[in-house]
């Protein structure tokens, strides 16, 4: 069980991150629990395709100075290099949906005064 | 305790259990065997050219990708400069 | 905002050209070592971050207009598109690799296993890595400047 240990440190970010959205009241730490739960499943992505090989484990699949026994049982020896190439993009995708939502969150405090949930909904009921 | 505490505190343990469960299921560092992983480790050197494989995944065998991703960069930025934009009168 | 202390605004004036070179190189030696477009244009975005925090943002806003950054973003996802559009001339489809083994530039073939790093190779892969990481430095320092200097005008303070 002690070999799991990523995948229990992505299950504790996305609790904590999905904590953070449920049950705070200002603006900004609910965008900060948004981008915890996108940087645990990131990291989700990648523990998914390691492949474990001889005593050090996986090799990345690079050829530039890799070492030679690596190189000789080539397709066992190196770590699956998709699920990589796809966590590329889905860093730069969560970049840009933090931009867009911290523009909107000054926005609103510049049309209410205040960051404060429950008295934003209590200014809009009257 | 009132009554949100205890509502709280009861969902959020049986998220974990179900969560912690299914991590429990998993196998770390045994991955399904495909074909198209070997494949590209196997002929990366000898189709494109280089030497690394993670470069010409995002570049070579799935470009169209990184054409969608290039385009989400470009509506972010336009979208946070038209938020603050200052009408002129 | 205004700007900082003369200690900060020299050691950033110092820093600068290192940080710049080392992320041109993490931008150039994509298809040899890790790296790659995006991640070297995030690290010289990094860089002019930083002289934005030393130099204060209503300075820096009057020097650099918007309007001139947006053409350099046009400029690199135009390059983009566009090599990938010369595949589709050369070859017989979209997004072909048409530099590898008869081109001008970039067209050696390296041995099969572990070699030692040589430039000259892979066909198209370092045009597509310039210009995406042009692209990524612009949009980064555009957001950036546009919401600091944003924040420092008087409606927007309450």
């Amino acid at each position: 069980m002690i070999y799991n240990l990523p995948f229990i440190a992505v299950v504790a970010m996305i609790l904590i991150g999905l904590y953070a959205v449920l049950f705070k009241r200002n603006l900004v730490k609910m965008v900060i629990g948004i981008t915890i739960i996108e940087s645990g499943v990131n990291l989700f992505l990648i523990t998914l395709g390691y492949r474990w090989w001889g005593e050090n484990g996986g090799v990345v699949p690079i050829f530039t100075s890799a070492p030679s026994e690596a190189v000789k049982s080539a397709p066992e020896s190196m770590v699956l290099p998709v699920p990589q190439a796809l966590t590329l993009t889905s860093i730069v995708i969560g970049v840009a949906v933090l931009a867009l939502m911290l523009s909107l969150v000054m926005h609103l405090y510049k049309h209410y005064g205040t960051l404060d949930v429950m008295k934003i909904r209590r200014m809009n009921e009257e | 305790m009132s009554i949100r505490t205890i509502v709280a505190i009861v969902f959020f343990s049986i998220l974990a259990v179900f969560f912690v469960f299914t991590a429990l299921m998993l196998s770390f560092g045994e991955p399904k065997k495909t074909d198209m992983d070997d494949y590209i480790i196997m002929h990366t050197q000898n189709e494109t050219g280089t030497n690394s494989g993670v470069t010409t995944i995002v570049f070579d065998y799935r470009g169209f990708d990184t054409l969608g991703e290039a385009t989400i960069l470009f509506a972010a930025v336009s979208g946070v400069i038209m938020i603050f934009r200052r009408v002129k009168k | 905002m205004s700007e900082m202390s003369k200690i900060v605004r020299t050691l950033s004036n110092i820093l600068f050209p290192f940080i710049m070179i080392f992320g041109l190189y993490v931008i150039a030696h994509g298809h040899l070592t890790p790296g790659g477009g995006f991640q070297g244009g995030a690290v010289v975005a990094s860089g002019c971050i930083m002289l934005l925090v030393a130099y204060g943002s209503t300075w820096v806003f009057e020097k650099i207009k918007t309007s001139r950054l947006s053409v350099f973003e046009s400029l690199g996802a135009l390059g983009f598109i566009g090599t990938a559009f010369f595949g589709l001339f050369f070859g017989g489809w979209f997004f072909n690799n048409f530099l590898v083994r008869n081109g001008i530039i970039f067209n050696v073939v390296p041995a099969t296993g572990s070699t030692l790093s040589n430039f000259n190779t892979a066909g198209v892969l370092p045009l597509m890595n310039f210009s995406v990481g042009v692209k990524v430095i612009a949009g980064l320092f555009v957001i950036v400047l546009v919401m600091g200097y944003a924040s420092s005008l008087k409606e927007w303070k309450q």
